[in-house]
């Protein structure tokens, strides 16, 4: 075909190319709004009437979309105030933010001794880091909560402190000894030649080089603790004062009866947060994933 | 690298500190308390176990996590490296793909809420249910989630629904790592898409589909929030982290609790060899 006949039917064969790939654009159209629709549903159902959410489904909402009836903030009022989602959400940054920062801080220093020190038995440790990766916590559960009933400790926030970095360690070593590792090798030479101590090349080298896998790390332990349940109703047990919000939003769903209009609402706040910082930092999250996706 | 004395101990002890105190010494403690009674006093030999092995929750609770097992991993990776490989395809794949993800922002108490709203059985609240009747009217809805036939499947697609995004991301990065020379050369011998599928993008990054099927094996051993927030293990929809839990806090039997959790190392042994081994060959090569 010449030059000049290709351009000519050039736009005819985008139209069969565009037709050729319709049944495939339908597909992912399809598959999006079906990953969509249920998360929607529950925004939806969150600024409804309480008693439009019990008797009729939240698509219904399209009928009367634009008349002020169909929509409220009570439900957010009653869930923040009455239900204590308030002092949840704050307990959750209460509980989440040193969960956060003490593992990285203590992850670092292993992390830059098993990437770029020698010493006994490095690889040995560093295998043991591997295996702890996929330890159930289960295993833990009995003797940690012993030992923390036995020093006052259970029901508070140190607690549970104490008990995410010990169970975010093993990822957070992991994963930023393979980013300190991939750091370029001749960098570190040439700073040990030039007689720079290992504090100032963790210092000076290896944490501001490193700033992009600090953040992918922080996003991982930030939501994982801002999401467990499990670790929660272990060491905090049921007492409100402390309770997370996933503690206190599954509480809801399993006592039903009256309240089971704030669901919704209650869902929304706890997952706002979170949602906001996977959007923002999506690129970081990826990058931790791709980097330590051996762990479970 | 370079001669350090002490100094490289001073960078790991506090580690190693936490990861004895909260995950090795419980561990081996663990497996001690999973050979004594209730609450820790006297010996009782293997009652533990047999307990573990062979009570009705506990079987229904293997069975559940075998069938967690098939169909969770297989729809997250097969469904997965699918929807990896069709937005590989269009404009629009970043767009596309961050949906698909969002689901792993969110906490399992956050998505048994929004699966909960669809597996309601009134068809005027839940979805499922409102759309099932409306294109079969002679249909009676169903309680997917309050009915023993059902209830374990519902639970499982909602985990489908939370982890499909994962190993999208991974399988969607070892798909762009694949050489375009590979791809176009198949094309000129003539592969249609179904060829290219098999023959090119599947065995070549087997390795990575390896990989996150391991992760999400381990998500199914551990499943417990979802099944906590959905149906709190009724309906026959037990597993093995939630007896486990059940044990510690609602019958406060710390030997059964022990022994379960002893259960659940067990099958995930295998798994941590395999990771050890595969780091060391990584390590050999670096």
């Amino acid at each position: 075909m010449s030059e000049e006949r290709s351009a000519r039917y050039a736009p005819k064969i985008d139209v069969q190319k565009f037709l050729a790939r319709l049944p495939l654009h339908l597909v992912i159209v399809l598959i999006v709004v079906i990953w969509l629709v249920p998360s929607l549903g529950v925004f939806v159902n969150s600024v409804r009437i309480p008693r439009e959410i019990r008797s009729s489904g939240w698509w219904t909402a399209a009928d009367n979309l634009f008349a002020a009836e169909t929509w409220t903030l009570e439900n957010y009022e009653a869930v923040l105030d009455a239900q204590g989602m308030a002092r949840s959400f704050l307990n959750s940054l209460i509980i989440t933010i040193p969960a956060t920062l003490i593992p990285i801080l203590i992850a670092s220093f292993a992390a830059f001794a098993f990437a770029w020190m020698e010493f006994p038995l490095r690889l040995a440790l560093f295998s043991i880091v591997v295996g702890l990766l996929v330890v159930p916590l289960q295993m833990t559960f009995v003797p940690v909560f012993r030992a923390y009933a036995n020093v006052g400790l259970t029901g508070t926030f140190p607690a549970i402190w104490l008990a995410h970095t010990g169970y975010g360690l093993p990822f957070a070593v992991y994963l930023l000894r393979n980013f300190f590792g991939a750091l370029p090798k001749d960098l570190f030479e040439s700073a040990f030649l030039d007689g720079a101590s290992y504090q100032q090349s963790f210092f000076y080298l290896a944490l501001p080089l490193s700033v992009p896998s600090l953040a992918s790390l922080a996003i991982f332990q930030f939501l994982w603790v801002w999401n467990d349940l499990l670790v929660a109703l272990i060491y905090l047990g049921g007492t409100p004062r402390v309770a997370p919000l996933t503690v206190r939003v599954a509480n809801l769903v399993n006592s039903l009866g009256a309240d089971w209009h704030l669901l919704p609402a209650a869902a929304v706040i706890s997952m706002l947060l979170p949602m906001i910082i996977f959007l923002a930092l999506q690129k970081y999250f990826v990058r931790g994933i791709l980097a330590g996706s051996v762990k479970g | 690298m370079k001669k350090s004395g002490m100094r490289p101990w001073f960078y790991i002890l506090p580690a190693l500190l936490f990861l004895t105190f909260f995950l090795v010494y419980p561990s081996i403690r663990t497996f001690h308390l999973s050979l004594l009674d209730r609450r820790s006093t006297a010996f009782v030999g293997i009652d533990n176990y047999r307990f573990a092995f062979t009570s009705r929750a506990m079987l229904i609770a293997f069975r559940n996590n075998l069938i967690w097992l098939v169909l969770f991993t297989l729809f997250t990776v097969g469904g997965g490296l699918v929807i990896a490989v069709l937005m590989d395809k269009v404009k629009y794949e970043p767009f596309a793909k961050s949906i698909i993800f969002l689901p792993q922002a969110i906490s399992f108490v956050g998505a048994g809420v929004i699966w909960r709203f669809v597996y309601d059985h009134r068809p005027g609240v839940g979805l499922l249910n409102a759309v099932l009747t409306f294109v079969f009217p002679d249909m009676q809805p169903i309680g997917w989630l309050v009915n023993s036939d059902t209830a374990t499947y519902a639970v499982i697609v909602t985990g489908i629904w939370v982890w499909t995004g994962f190993s999208m991301t991974i399988l969607s990065a070892a798909i762009k790592g694949i050489s375009d020379e590979i791809e176009e050369a198949a094309r000129m011998d003539g592969a249609n898409a179904w060829q290219m599928f098999w023959l090119i993008t599947v065995p070549l990054i087997s390795s990575t589909i390896a990989v996150v099927a391991t992760t999400m094996v381990i998500n199914v051993l551990k499943v417990f929030d979802l099944v906590y927030v959905m149906t709190a293990g009724r309906y026959d929809t037990n597993v093995i982290a939630n007896q486990m839990y059940v044990e510690l806090f609602i019958t406060r039997h710390n030997g059964r609790a022990s022994a379960i959790a002893v259960v659940l190392l067990l099958a995930i042994v295998p798994i941590m060899l395999l990771n050890i081994r595969r780091f060391q060959e990584q390590e050999a090569l670096r």
